[in-house]
């Protein structure tokens, strides 16, 4: 009886022991790294904690508190309505997280799809996804986004869904070098020649081996995400008000106040910068460390 | 070369036919109910009024037969008219597509003039601390968004010095330094984020370079350090760093909208956004399928001065 147990909890705890004996790793050797992804992890904590943490209800407007530069009561200041700087950029930071989490979720999910089926089967089909691809990536990312946004309307599921269509094929051509290079490998033959069927060879053979890659991409695309989402939100394209996002506490009737209150310029982008900065560095120390192949490109 | 011109020009199709299959359907999928928005906004209520909308934007024919009538218009240079503005696309896209390209021309020359000297200094001073430097603000540039550097430029400076950029457009021809004064702004920040990468590039490439015999051999015949750089590693170093600039191209007309939006440059980016306020879908489409050639035929010159650059590429 307790082998059985011992036998059901054994490949957990392994498995916790490999995630701890990896970001050790991470500390020793790429340390600025682990600060990124710890600045990213406070990012997170405070995006989903973000109604505990704010010390005023985002759309709490008190006139006769106006344009308040920084201070004890508002860190951050307070807009043209009297709101709280801070506690909009704390339910930004929520909103920012949400979205770079799905998008960047569903990106993945489309880059394996898309670069699996290209990368295993090659030949014809490869060479139509590709010229497809081509085309896609042909287009700048926000004209791109601004033209389907035209279509679809603004909203949180319409810009994770674009994005996530965005980033998950222009992803799909590192998922399809990687399935390239894994294809080759004696242990695939191997498992074709006892007749596994390709489902399962792609399943149990392929995509364990091209996870380093996916999760560096998984990353990489959180820092992308959130800064278009920003860019958008910013034109008034993307998560529609009164949801104060950070690309859109920068734009509109707020811009005139900032000439009045400069820090209303400051704490959003400052944010943006931060969490991104923070978010990259991770990514490249993750790739360092998971994937030494793809070191030094992009 | 001119058989190396030729495959490039075959590689062109495929791609150009799915790029414009995409502008295509973006097209097609434009929800109904907005010709039904624009007859309310203008007012009108008859049905002779919604089959000329239907037609104009050529909803009333089979689906093939649309992509190719759509396509042989836009090959003749006809994009259909602009729905508010009673203009044809062709003529606003001409009005905006030079100054985009003067914009883009200026923020490269900007990206150039940062990036190569700084990725060169980092090269040479491998894991110093003017290389850390160099290469924490290249990560910084990346993490920036322009729209975020364009707000600081336009509220700071106003509420220090009382000084604001330009904000009103003068055609070059017209006054080259009215104009550049107020190009100069957004071209900076542009080339700015551009020089990011494009540091990151130079520098690897460098190190690359430096490490190769025919280095080696100028240095032991006794070439000076700074001549070494210049003559030698640079020629040999940039070539990729000339693909990247086609690489970029798409990255420098996304950040053009932004920041044409913010210093109100009218180019294809204030275009676009502009008629997407407007749900003008045929500036939409117009400013996508120029946009996407516009990328494509830059990728294409870029391949060509990559061959002419490197024989090597030719020959393959």
């Amino acid at each position: 009886m307790s082998e059985l147990i011992v036998d059901a909890v054994l490949p957990a705890v392994r498995k916790r022991s490999a995630f701890v004996a990896f970001n050790i790793r991470l500390i020793r050797e790429k340390p600025l790294g682990a600060v990124g992804g710890a600045v990213f992890l406070l990012f997170m904590f405070c995006g989903i904690f973000a109604n505990f943490l704010a010390p005023f209800e985002m759309n709490y407007t008190d006139l006769t508190q106006r344009l308040q530069p920084p201070s004890w009561a508002f860190p951050f200041g307070t807009d043209h309505l009297g709101r709280d700087v801070l506690s909009r950029v704390l339910i930004g930071a929520q909103i920012s997280m949400i979205v770079s989490f799905l998008a960047a979720g569903l990106a993945t999910v489309i880059s394996i799809v898309v670069g699996v089926i290209s990368g295993y089967f090659g030949g014809k089909p490869d060479m139509v996804i590709q010229r497809g691809v081509d085309a896609w990536m042909t287009f700048p990312d926000l004209v791109l986004l601004i033209v389907v946004v035209s279509i679809v309307g603004p909203g949180i599921p319409q810009i994770v869904v674009v994005l996530g269509l965005l980033y998950g094929i222009a992803g799909s051509r590192i998922v399809r070098g990687a399935v390239v290079s894994v294809k080759e490998n004696m242990y695939i033959h191997a498992s074709l020649s006892i007749g596994a069927p390709t489902f399962h060879v792609m399943r149990k053979h392929v995509l364990p081996n091209i996870m380093p890659v996916v999760i560096v991409l998984f990353t990489t695309r959180i820092g992308a995400v959130i800064l278009a989402e920003a860019g958008l939100s910013f034109l008034g394209l993307g998560v529609p008000p009164p949801a104060p996002t950070w690309g859109s506490m920068l734009s509109g009737t707020g811009r005139t106040y900032m000439y009045l209150g400069p820090w209303l310029a400051l704490a959003p982008g400052l944010c943006i910068t931060a969490v991104v900065y923070a978010v990259n560095i991770y990514g490249d120390a993750l790739r360092d460390l998971l994937d030494p192949r793809m070191r030094g490109s992009q | 070369m001119r058989a190396y011109i030729g495959r490039r020009l075959l590689a062109l199709i495929p791609t150009l036919f799915f790029a414009s299959l995409i502008v295509f359907i973006s097209m097609r999928l434009i929800p109904g109910d907005v010709i039904d928005l624009m007859l309310a906004q203008n007012d009108i209520v008859t049905g002779q009024d919604r089959a000329k909308i239907e037609a104009a934007l050529g909803l009333d024919q089979p689906v093939y037969i649309q992509y190719f009538r759509w396509i042989g218009d836009a090959v003749t240079g006809d994009l259909g008219d602009s729905l508010w503005q009673n203009v044809p696309v062709t003529d606003q896209l001409m009005a905006s597509l030079p100054i985009t390209f003067e914009l883009g021309l200026l923020a490269l020359i900007v990206a150039l003039s940062v990036a190569v000297p700084i990725g060169v200094y980092s090269a040479m001073r491998q894991d110093t601390a003017g290389d850390y430097v160099a290469r924490s603000f290249s990560l910084i540039m990346l993490a920036i968004p322009s729209f975020w550097l364009g707000t600081l430029v336009m509220v700071f400076p106003s509420v220090w010095w009382r000084w604001a950029p330009e904000l009103e457009y003068t055609p070059f021809f017209e006054d080259p330094i009215t104009n550049l004064k107020h190009m100069i702004v957004p071209a900076i920040l542009l080339g700015l984020s551009m020089s990011a990468v494009t540091m990151r590039m130079t520098r690897t490439m460098m190190l690359e370079v430096m490490r190769q015999d025919y280095i080696r051999t100028a240095r032991a015949k006794g070439v000076g350090e700074k001549l070494l750089v210049v003559r030698h590693a640079l020629r040999n170093g940039l070539i990729p760093v000339v693909t990247l600039i086609g690489l970029q191209a798409p990255l420098l007309i996304g950040g053009a909208v932004i920041l044409e939006q913010i210093f109100v440059v009218p180019g294809m980016g204030l275009l676009l956004l502009e008629a997407v306020f407007q749900r003008d879908y045929p500036v939409i489409s117009g400013v996508f399928l120029v946009v996407g050639v516009g990328v494509l035929v830059i990728n294409l010159l870029v391949d060509l001065s990559y061959g002419w650059l490197d024989p090597k590429v030719r020959h393959e």
